[in-house]
């Protein structure tokens, strides 16, 4: 059996912390706001919040001067590894034994929805910046957490319906197949339908694939005008990869990504991407404002940052204020705090959070420049459009979570 | 329109041939395997993370020295497969005594240092290869549009395999080499430089994965991980063929290529797992592999 | 061995000595898991405990059979999928009933992939356990009662037996003790037991094995069996601990880890893997909230390497040579 000194002490701690949680309720839970920085640091999605994520996080701290109140903002993190257990454990942990008040970042949804149950239990509270899934704050929704920077309903939605607006109404689906690209395929069939469109054929491939040559010349022999991309992460970025090669493009068909960020398309070239079409929840070059902070990160960090990134920071500073405000760091009272201040930002335009814990917020058209109209290495995006923050996200009517119906 | 299966020849043509040019991958680094496997008899584990090296020094030298693609896919063999005698010259050979199955494991545990330091170094999403200016475009074949570069591939990884059996089958070095195989000390006897032979051949598999690797980056995200999923089917590849024979680990390859081209088009859902599904298939037909000598 | 060389007397009565001082070591272990989760944190524990079990499962492979399995992950993830599965959708069933079920599912595994992966030897043996394992990946991922990638959350721990809530982590700890102290007798009687000793007799010497008439093959199954069934005892006892059921424990990083535990313990030493899980799950849990948190599998990659160029007996296999060669 092996103990080591930080278990120890972390027992030490507990038992310091249970004797002194019945005596300083009022204010700053020990007298610190402790907030800790959950995400892939290393993995599949290390690029989209990772390392990059902390650090806007300690931008949003090292703005507001390092402390609430005068109680100080004490930061650590973790590398979540994209498991759901380690997570879930790395949380559990925080909660014991450092009195975590706020976790932050959190990519992979398996990861949000551990964590979250792990913080309804300790009535604990999370903002969730990195993670795709709509169902964060549908089925899975606990008035714990809250889900800041953009789900998988405006992707699907804002991209599908501009989409066919533009006259792209004959559809093929490339589909990956488990529960993730189901939903997305079925999200985005309807509107297409509802919008006057048709999917005309798909292909389901496994997950995750490397190798996307055949179905694109399935997707070439379908006569479809638009190939959307019911999948993620590396399997969008093969998929975008071999239709470019294919010639897709050339030959009149067009690609919609329904889940494509700023770091894949910056990791694929223009060359590849070129024309195609996305949503996005903020892009740093979209504004003055915008372009600010992503100046003052890119000097820090050398790349630029993806709206997850700016996500971590705005939530981080959102929350900050409302503890603020709210003199105490007792999750319940900040959240409610939270949620009554509107959201206006660099970020986040017409923000606010719903009673299911999602922030709605202006989404945003965008279609990525070719390499001719691109002027540096991150001008990458035209926004088209803006998706205004009410018509974005998934309407409470149709919600099916808890706390919306009671 | 002739059908084949209710898919009209045409498709039916182009899959096939995309399905071999991925089975030339499958040959390619199948034959890795089986060459190291011959004279170490270990497998390597780190043949997928070698692959890996392969393209992400094609793409550094590309972005930090301006090597073209040409020279990358002459000099990165030589660079990695120059790496691979180092490890074998300072790592493997101190466990040569020992249960092959340590070789394995050490060679896992290698795989694990190069895919998490290039993560570190890189990060996971990888960077794109373009592909070389002389083998942009494609050819209309009649019954598909074929990128010229994949074509080139399939050709590419062919001439290598060929070269690879006939070196091996036909010439003196090879004769040594199949001898070592046999009995080593014999060989030493007869004043061959087994060793040094170990070293060369180790050598030579890490190359054939570069080889690999370079041709792999025009094509998929250059990425830290791209090698190490490829290689359990190639394990799998293995175990269908036998390391026994090279021209069965060469025609293994290529079928599982097409078996798995046919999938894509019939039943989608199962092309990650249609080769695991034949590999089951042939254990219970026939235990020792299609080409296989062993039990 | 060495009995041959002397009197009987003397090297009974040092095998009685063997047998007290391995009783005394046994309950002064029982003590120690008794009071830990006083001194540790329990969850902490509770992870290091199922890992143990797990290793312990490989190391019963490995370590007494010779059959280094590269597809450990798929029955530790089939027992966690079915428990959690089971104790989501019935919300009556209590989480012995569902931890049994997952052990069973992992026997039954294991009765498959043993069947199929025992027609070949050594390093093949390797390949083929890992290229089933990763088919089990796929199929998790595509399974509709998996939960796909987001996996399966907020499993019930339930009511132990239908009496005791499981909901407070200490009795969650002592319900897992009393688990890992059932997997481990349970390993420590193969092991002794005769056939435990024909096990090792093919470990050493295949050939001689099967021309002394052992069906080689059945006792290979067997053991292969066991250690799936415990294997997937520890994954179906883990998503109760945990409450969730995720595609990690099926991925072959997972294989990999339980064999980096069992080597850096010692290979077929009883307490090796016990030892490695603790140290391996520490480290992970000290990297993760370090700034070297991105170099875990650079670290884990480098002792990989370094057991088994010079450190193959493992920690509790060089304590053993170090207190043989001291008190002879």
């Amino acid at each position: 059996m092996t103990f080591n000194n930080s278990t120890l002490a972390g027992t030490l701690a507990i038992a310091a912390t249970a004797l002194a949680t019945g005596t300083a309720q009022a204010q700053m839970s020990d007298d610190a706001v402790r907030i800790g920085y959950l995400a892939d640091m290393s993995g599949t999605y290390r690029d989209l919040a990772g390392p990059g994520g902390l650090e806007a996080l300690k931008m949003a701290v090292e703005d507001v001067g390092g402390e609430v109140n005068g109680a100080p903002i004490e930061v650590f993190s973790a590398d979540d590894r994209n498991s759901a257990d380690v997570g879930a454990n790395t949380v559990r942990g925080w909660i014991d034994q450092r009195n975590v008040d706020l976790v932050a970042g959190m990519v992979a949804s398996s990861v949000s929805i551990a964590v979250t149950k792990v913080l309804e239990e300790a009535n604990g509270l999370a903002i969730i910046s990195g993670s795709a899934a709509s169902s964060i704050t549908n089925e899975h929704c606990t008035p714990n957490h809250i889900h800041w920077v953009y789900d998988t309903y405006p992707l699907a939605h804002g991209t599908a319906k501009a989409v066919v607006e533009q006259g792209g109404d004959q559809w093929f689906m490339l589909t990956a197949d488990y529960a993730f690209g189901h939903a997305l395929e079925g999200d985005v069939t309807r509107v297409v339908e509802e919008n006057g469109g048709e999917v005309v054929g798909g292909v389901r491939h496994p997950f995750p694939t490397s190798d996307f040559s055949s179905y694109i010349l399935q997707a070439q022999g379908s006569g479809a005008d638009i190939v959307g991309l019911a999948n993620a992460g590396a399997d969008t970025v093969n998929a975008i990869k071999t239709a470019s090669q294919f010639g897709l493009t050339q030959t009149g068909q067009q690609l919609a990504g329904l889940l494509i960020f700023l770091n894949d398309v910056h990791a694929m070239g223009l060359e590849a991407t070129q024309g195609l079409l996305l949503t996005t929840g903020w892009y740093w070059d979209m504004d003055e404002r915008s372009r600010e902070w992503a100046e003052r990160y890119f000097e820090r960090v050398g790349r630029m940052p993806t709206m997850v990134q700016a996500g971590v920071y705005s939530s981080t500073l959102h929350y900050l204020e409302a503890v603020a405000a709210a003199g105490t760091d007792e999750a319940e009272a900040v959240r409610a705090q939270m949620a009554e201040t509107p959201v206006e930002d660099f970020f986040a335009r017409n923000g606010r959070i719903r009673e299911d814990g999602r922030m709605v917020h202006d989404m945003y058209l965008a279609e990525v420049k070719s390499p001719q109209a691109s002027s540096g290495e991150w001008d990458l995006y035209e926004i088209k459009s803006t998706i205004p923050a009410e018509e974005a996200y998934r309407p409470l009517s149709e919600s099916q979570c808890d706390l919306v119906n009671q | 329109m002739t059908m084949i299966l209710g898919v009209p020849l045409a498709v039916f043509m182009g899959q096939l041939m995309l399905g071999l040019i991925n089975g030339a991958f499958y040959a390619l680094l199948s034959l890795g395997l089986a060459v190291i496997f011959g004279l170490l008899k270990i497998i390597n584990f780190a043949h997928g993370a070698q692959y890996m090296l392969g393209a992400f020094a094609a793409l550094l030298g590309l972005q930090y020295l301006g090597l073209n693609y040409w020279l990358a896919l002459l000099l990165v063999p030589l660079v990695v497969g120059g790496l691979g005698m180092l490890i074998e010259r300072t790592i493997l050979r101190r466990i040569a005594h020992l249960d092959h199955l340590y070789g394995l494991l050490l060679t896992y545990g290698l795989a694990l240092i190069f895919e998490g330091a290039l993560i570190n170094l890189f990060g996971v999403s990888g960077a794109s290869y373009p592909v070389p200016e002389a083998l942009q475009g494609g050819l209309n074949l009649g019954f598909m549009f074929l990128p010229t570069y994949r074509g080139w591939v399939l050709v590419a990884a062919l001439v290598v395999c060929l070269a690879t059996w006939f070196i091996i089958e036909r010439t003196r070095l090879g004769a040594y080499l199949r001898a070592g195989t046999e009995n080593p000390a014999l060989m030493q006897a007869f004043g061959v430089n087994v060793p040094q032979l170990i070293t060369l051949t180790y050598g030579f598999g890490v190359a054939l994965a570069a080889f690999a690797g370079v041709l792999a980056a025009p094509l998929y995200p250059v990425s830290p991980t791209m090698g190490s999923s490829l290689l359990i089917v190639v394990f799998a590849v293995v175990v269908i063929g036998g390391m026994g024979s090279i021209l069965g680990a060469i025609l293994t390859g290529l079928g599982m290529g097409l078996v798995e081209g046919l999938t894509k088009v019939y039943y989608p859902e199962a092309a990650n797992t249609v080769i695991f599904l034949v590999m089951i298939l042939v254990l219970m037909l026939r235990p020792a592999g299609l080409f296989g000598k062993e039990a | 061995m060495m009995a041959t060389t002397h009197s009987l007397t003397p090297s009974m009565q040092r095998r009685r000595r063997a047998r007290q001082r391995r009783g005394a070591l046994y309950l002064a272990l029982l003590g120690i898991g008794l009071v830990a989760p006083f001194v540790a944190y329990p969850v902490f524990l509770m992870k290091v405990l199922c890992f143990a079990l797990f290793a312990c499962a490989f190391n019963l492979l490995l370590g007494y059979a010779g059959l280094l399995s590269f597809g450990h992950a798929a029955f530790l993830a089939t027992g966690g999928y079915v428990t959690g599965f089971l104790l989501s959708s019935y919300p009556g069933l209590t989480p012995e009933t569902g931890i049994l079920a997952g052990t069973l599912a992992g026997v039954a595994l294991g009765l498959v992939f043993g069947a199929l992966a025992i027609r070949r030897q050594g390093i093949y043996f390797a390949m083929v356990t890992l290229a089933l394992a990763q088919m089990m990946f796929f199929f998790f991922i595509q399974a509709p009662f998996t939960g796909g990638e987001d996996g399966l959350h907020g499993v019930p721990r339930g009511q132990l037996f239908g009496l005791v809530d499981l909901s407070s982590n200490l009795a969650m700890y002592y319900f897992v003790f009393a688990v890992f102290v059932i997997g481990f007798a349970i390993i420590q009687r193969t092991v002794h037991s005769p056939f435990g000793q024909v096990l090792k007799a093919i470990r050493e010497n295949e050939p001689r094995a099967v021309s002394l008439g052992y069906n080689v093959d059945a006792y290979k199954l067997l053991a292969f069996v066991i250690s799936a069934g415990l294997a997937g005892l520890a994954g179906s006892t883990k998503t109760v601990v945990f409450q969730l059921a995720s595609l990690t424990d099926a991925h072959w990083h997972m294989s990999g880890e339980v064999i980096l535990m069992t080597l850096l313990g010692g290979v077929g030493t009883l307490f090796g893997p016990l030892v490695g899980s603790g140290l391996v799950v520490s480290l992970q849990t000290q990297l993760a909230q370090s700034p070297l948190g991105n170099w875990v599998s650079v670290i884990l990659g480098a002792i990989f390497v370094i057991c088994v160029l010079s450190f193959r007996s493992g920690i509790v296999g060089e304590v053993q040579k170090l207190v043989r060669r001291n008190f002879k």
